[in-house]
């Protein structure tokens, strides 16, 4: 487990630095650079004085050995967009991404296991044939359209905000009714997130549990008299869960590329959201720590999903995982 | 009970096969099934609302649609003139008064179009390299799949905006399309690659192979005529994931303004209308490129399942 866990941070290294010094390159071999953010009427000392603050005056390579200079001790540089310094703007957009991705992965797991179960182990039966209509729709509704149609009903009906995170008056508020008010912005995103995964983690645990109920030690454990209730729930399910425990490394992937769409159409300030602004802006130093967060999401995403692995498989677990 | 069982997955794989046949001929057909030109724009009618067609007229059969008329500016209502002919917009209009139907038909041919190039470039790509890393072995093995297992673990979407946003952001619709185009294969290339490469490095022990060999077949002769028809089958599997991916891909690039330019209509572009959440909830029909995508990404799944798999695309 030690050696797993040591090529896994050595791997999430090699991940985040090399995300972000790509993002670096990128947005400074792409054509034009922050400076056009200051309008037609920038005067040449501005501009001059902009580039160097954002070390635009030294060639890619020189840039990127300051940066990665600075980064090791963790001065990430400023953000033009926001004029500060890109460090806490990344974390607080990154926390209200998780905030969103954990709510809809929780919402995705629950619903999408349940309805696995039940259809999984009712093989068949018209309520199984129901279950996985519903989340044959639910597979082919991908984020965007989710969001988009969640966004048009509550446009349309005024049962939730359709977009934000909070309401204009967030300021005034106490501490307490700031967060009911973000648990009231909360729904929308995060069913908009979670309605594809549930459906695809449904179909998943229906496939594995329709398995599982097929093998001998479930018909051993009905003929010893075990109730169906507990076959299915305490001898069926731990058994069906490793396929899904496989997929949950990469769930982390889809919600990531899934919250991207999501934050832009409903405004939720998060992480894909700031590097949409940061990309467009080229604001350099910004693009490259939302590149960094995004590695750090996906390492903690993949060991996460291994993790799970190994908890439900002592095979994985045993051998060299 | 099995006859049923064993019925259904057919039926399904034949309505997904059936439903995305008629998208094609419909896309390929737009021209002359459009009701309007796509980037005609009647000025009288900003967001109409889909009119009521009408089957026959004094002389006998003529589908037709009455005018309309803007009865309030403000509140956007309209009323038909039963009197005299107008534009038929089967599901209204947007912003600037164009068919929306007959953009998206146009769109169809756009977004379709690149996805289904961008799913052929992927696998052929993904083949080819999968290919030859599975039969070379050693050292080029092992670089394409360290190569590989990178582009892999990336959330695909974050880096296509990446390197779509790095480019100029005002492009002809035919560079977007190439180089759109180019960013997909380049995404989607490992995918294919793993499984192709796992399929090649276990068949080239095979007699059959061997055979080949002795008989003084050359390595590329081996390879695409022996080794790679033992991977059809999953490249289909491949192909049928990559493409609802890739028209995903466009629809979200357009639609958050790093697509194709918003004149030209694609099923991305159009989402932009119902980007107005004011605008939304009083012209639903804005919608309709979200229900294309839709259609067609259930299509897709309807016939992924049919042939027993569950439909699981990790959208990255």
């Amino acid at each position: 487990m030690v050696p797993f866990l040591i090529r896994r941070a050595i791997f999430a290294i090699v991940l985040l630095v090399c995300t972000s010094s790509t993002a670096l390159f990128l947005t400074r071999l792409a054509p034009g650079d922050v400076t056009s953010q200051l309008g037609p009427t920038a005067s040449r000392d501005e501009i001059d004085s902009t580039r160097a603050r954002f070390d635009l005056n030294r060639n890619p390579l020189a840039q990127w050995m300051l940066w990665s200079g600075r980064a090791v001790r963790l001065d990430f540089g400023d953000s033009f967009l926001y004029n500060q310094p890109v460090g806490p703007l990344v974390v607080r957009a990154a926390g209200n991404t998780a905030v969103l991705a954990l709510v809809a992965l929780a919402i995705a797991s629950v619903a999408g296991i349940a309805l696995g179960i039940v259809s999984g182990s009712r093989q068949g039966r018209s309520v199984a044939a129901a279950v996985g209509g519903v989340s044959l729709v639910g597979v082919s509704m991908p984020p965007l359209l989710t969001s988009l149609l969640l966004v048009f009903v509550a446009a349309r009906t005024g049962w939730l905000p359709p977009g934000g995170m909070s309401s204009a008056n967030a300021s005034d508020m106490g501490w307490a009714a700031w967060m009911l008010d973000v648990a009231w912005h909360l729904p929308l995103p995060a069913l908009a997130l979670a309605v594809p995964i549930a459906a695809m983690f449904e179909r998943l645990q229906s496939q594995s549990m329709s398995e599982a109920v097929q093998q001998p030690f479930v018909v051993a454990a009905i003929a010893r008299g075990v109730s169906t209730r507990d076959v299915i729930l305490r001898h069926a399910w731990p058994v069906s869960l490793r396929p899904l425990c496989a997929v949950y490394g990469l769930v982390i992937g889809a919600l990531l590329s899934g919250s991207f769409i999501v934050e832009y159409v409903t405004a939720w300030p998060g992480i894909g959201r700031l590097m949409y602004e940061a990309l467009r802006a080229r604001d350099i130093y910004l693009v490259a720590a939302c590149a960094a967060m995004g590695a750090v999401f996906l390492a903690i995403g993949t060991l996460t999903g291994d993790l799970l692995l190994a908890a439900s498989d002592p095979r994985v677990r045993e051998g060299d995982a | 009970m099995t006859t049923r069982a064993h019925a259904r997955p057919l039926a399904m794989r034949r309505t997904g096969a059936v439903l995305l046949g008629v998208i094609a001929v419909v896309a390929l057909l737009a021209p002359w099934i459009a009701p309007n030109p796509p980037d005609r724009r009647f000025p009288n009618l900003l967001y109409a609302p889909p009119t009521p067609v009408h089957a026959f007229d004094a002389h006998g059969v003529a589908p037709h649609a009455h005018a309309l008329r803007i009865v309030s500016r403000i509140e956007r209502s309209f009323e038909e003139e039963p009197a005299s002919r107008g534009p038929m917009l089967l599901l209204g209009a947007d912003a600037y008064g164009r068919d929306i139907f007959s953009r998206l038909l146009y769109g169809a041919r756009t977004t379709l179009g690149l996805a289904v190039c961008a799913t052929l470039a992927a696998t052929l790509l993904g083949a080819l390299v999968g290919g030859i890393a599975g039969y070379a072995s050693g050292w080029l093995d092992a670089v394409l799949a360290r190569l590989s297992e990178f582009v892999l673990v990336l959330p695909a979407i974050y880096v296509a905006l990446a390197l779509r946003a790095v480019m100029p952001l005002v492009l002809a619709a035919s560079t977007v399309f190439t180089l759109l185009l180019a960013i997909f294969a380049l995404l989607g290339w490992p995918m294919v690659a793993r499984g192709v490469r796992a399929i090649v490095a276990s068949e080239r022990e095979r007699e059959y192979v061997i055979a080949a060999r002795a008989a003084g077949a050359s390595a590329s002769r081996v390879l695409l005529r022996h080794l790679l028809p033992a991977a059809a089958g999953y490249l289909r599997t491949q192909a049928t994931l990559l493409l609802p991916a890739f028209i995903l891909a466009e629809a979200t690039l357009s639609y958050i303004g790093l697509g194709f330019p918003d004149t030209t209509p694609t099923w991305g572009t159009m989402l932009q209308e119902a980007a107005n959440v004011a605008l939304l909830g009083d012209a639903p029909w804005t919608l309709a490129p979200a229900a294309a995508i839709f259609f067609v990404v259930l299509s897709v799944n309807l016939f992924v399942q049919g042939t027993g798999r569950p439909p699981i695309q990790l959208e990255r």
